[in-house]
Order: structure tokens, then C-alpha cells, then sequence
């Protein structure tokens, strides 16, 4: 693996499925921000958090906007390194090439380096 | 040091808003120096006016405006946060035509990008929530 991965300013941990409450959406609203802002934003899935991911999912019929429309949007922002923890993607017996975004896995041992590497983290 | 922190938790619901607050007063009380508290997610309700609680339990909000005052800390609402969930100032309420506001100065809204200058800028941002 590359180090770039474990670099950056700002590491947004999202540890929140696309429905049920706000995180996620809020989550990735500060990473888009900070992007625009010309800031080097990482994301990581973790646990629940890997649901974003999962291809096919809609708005729902509750009204929300979903957040499958704004993951879509994360290349324009530069947004490009996407992690995803392996115990997350286990817990829902996922494998990486099931999900709608290219994702590297990071194992337990290697998410101490990730956190290490950025600057600043916020966790949703 | 200087130091941020992040509030996410909603006032009496989670012990979030209590700890944050009482960690600023340690803070200060140490000698470091507080730049602002940001309020995110379900945290904004922090800043509601209307706020009255029983009076033998904290006063949240007046207790966050008062850290304000004696040290001239800013409280920092996000935006987009706050609107959805009801909290406007006086501009907000003009420009949505409400009556009245729910935002208790010296509560501002601002934006998220103050959250990431904030981050940038100070040597902790120590984050509380639910």
C-alpha cells in the first residue's frame, strides 16, 4: 500500500449507514467543505459506515435526499482516498468489489497509521 | 495550547453538551487558551433561546454564553445545521419570513468551513458527542 493513503489534513471517519439518522450526510457535508476549501480530505468507512457504499440505494420514501448522490460527487472534489476497515466490511460479510466507489481495505493494525498520518480527524 | 472544540450532542439529551462545557472550564482554568466552540449536528440546539430548563438543573445555554463573556470565547453554529432544526438569528429569520429568533447571542451562525479553519488554525480540536 502506498503512503500516500495514510496522509492527509483531514481524515472524516463516517460510522453511520445512509439512513436512519443524519451522520452520514452531515459527515460528508464537512468533508466536502474542507475539500472545497483546497484542504487534502481522506474518508474512512467504518463498521455501520460501510453500508454508504453499497451500491443501488435511492432516496428512500421518506423524503431525504439519500447520500449515494453526493459519495458520486467526491472525484470532482478531489476527494480520492476512500478507506474502508475491514472488520466493517466482515461485519456485514461484504467484499470490496461489492461496493459502488473504488475503496482500498485497511486492516485493524494499519488504522493507527491512518489516524496518525492526517492532521486533523472528525468522526460521525 | 490553543484549543477548539466540536459539539455535536443536543442539551439534556446526552451528556455530551455537560462534558464539552466542563472540559472548556478546565481549559481555561489551566491557562490555555479557548478559541471557540462549533456547534454541528444535533450540538446547534445549544443555542436556543428558548431554552428553559428547570432551575435546580444547569442552564446550558446561558452557561456556554457566559464562558463567552469571561473569555471571550465564540460560539460558532453551523449554518445549514441550524436552519434545518429551527435555530435562526435575526438575518435568517428575515430572509425565511419567520417571526422572532431562536438563536441566543453571542451564538453566531457560520459556516462548516469556520470548522475546518478551526481545525487548521489551533493545536487541539477535541470533539464531544452522543
Amino acid at each position: 500500500m502506498h503512503d500516500h493513503l495514510y496522509d492527509g489534513d483531514l481524515l472524516v471517519i463516517l460510522r453511520h449507514g445512509p439512513h436512519g439518522s443524519s451522520w452520514l450526510k452531515e459527515g460528508l457535508d464537512a468533508a466536502l467543505v474542507a475539500a472545497a476549501f483546497g484542504r487534502h480530505v481522506s474518508l474512512l468507512f467504518m463498521g455501520e459506515g460501510v453500508m454508504a457504499l453499497m451500491a443501488g440505494q435511492q432516496a428512500g420514501p421518506l423524503g431525504q435526499k439519500g447520500t449515494a448522490a453526493t459519495l458520486d460527487m467526491l472525484e470532482m472534489y478531489d476527494i480520492e482516498t476512500l478507506l474502508v476497515d475491514e472488520q466493517g466490511l466482515s461485519l456485514f460479510d461484504l467484499s470490496c468489489d461489492e461496493l459502488m466507489l473504488e475503496v482500498t481495505c485497511v486492516s485493524s493494525a494499519e488504522l493507527a497509521r491512518v489516524l496518525s498520518g492526517h492532521r486533523l480527524v472528525l468522526t460521525f | 495550547m490553543r484549543y477548539a472544540i466540536l459539539l455535536m450532542g443536543a442539551p439534556y439529551s446526552d451528556q455530551a453538551s455537560h462534558s464539552a462545557l466542563r472540559f472548556a472550564r478546565a481549559l481555561v482554568d489551566r491557562g490555555h487558551h479557548l478559541e471557540a466552540v462549533f456547534f454541528y449536528h444535533d450540538g446547534v440546539y445549544n443555542a436556543a433561546r428558548l431554552a428553559a430548563p428547570p432551575q435546580d438543573e444547569p442552564h446550558l445555554v446561558d452557561a456556554w454564553a457566559s464562558l463567552s463573556f469571561e473569555h471571550q470565547v465564540s460560539l460558532q453554529v453551523c449554518i445549514a445545521a441550524a436552519l434545518r432544526r429551527g435555530l435562526l438569528d435575526e438575518r435568517e429569520a428575515a430572509r425565511h419570513g419567520k417571526e422572532g429568533t431562536s438563536v441566543q447571542p453571542p451564538f453566531e451562525l457560520t459556516g462548516l468551513g469556520q470548522l475546518v479553519d478551526l481545525g487548521t488554525r489551533c493545536d487541539r480540536l477535541v470533539t464531544f458527542g452522543p
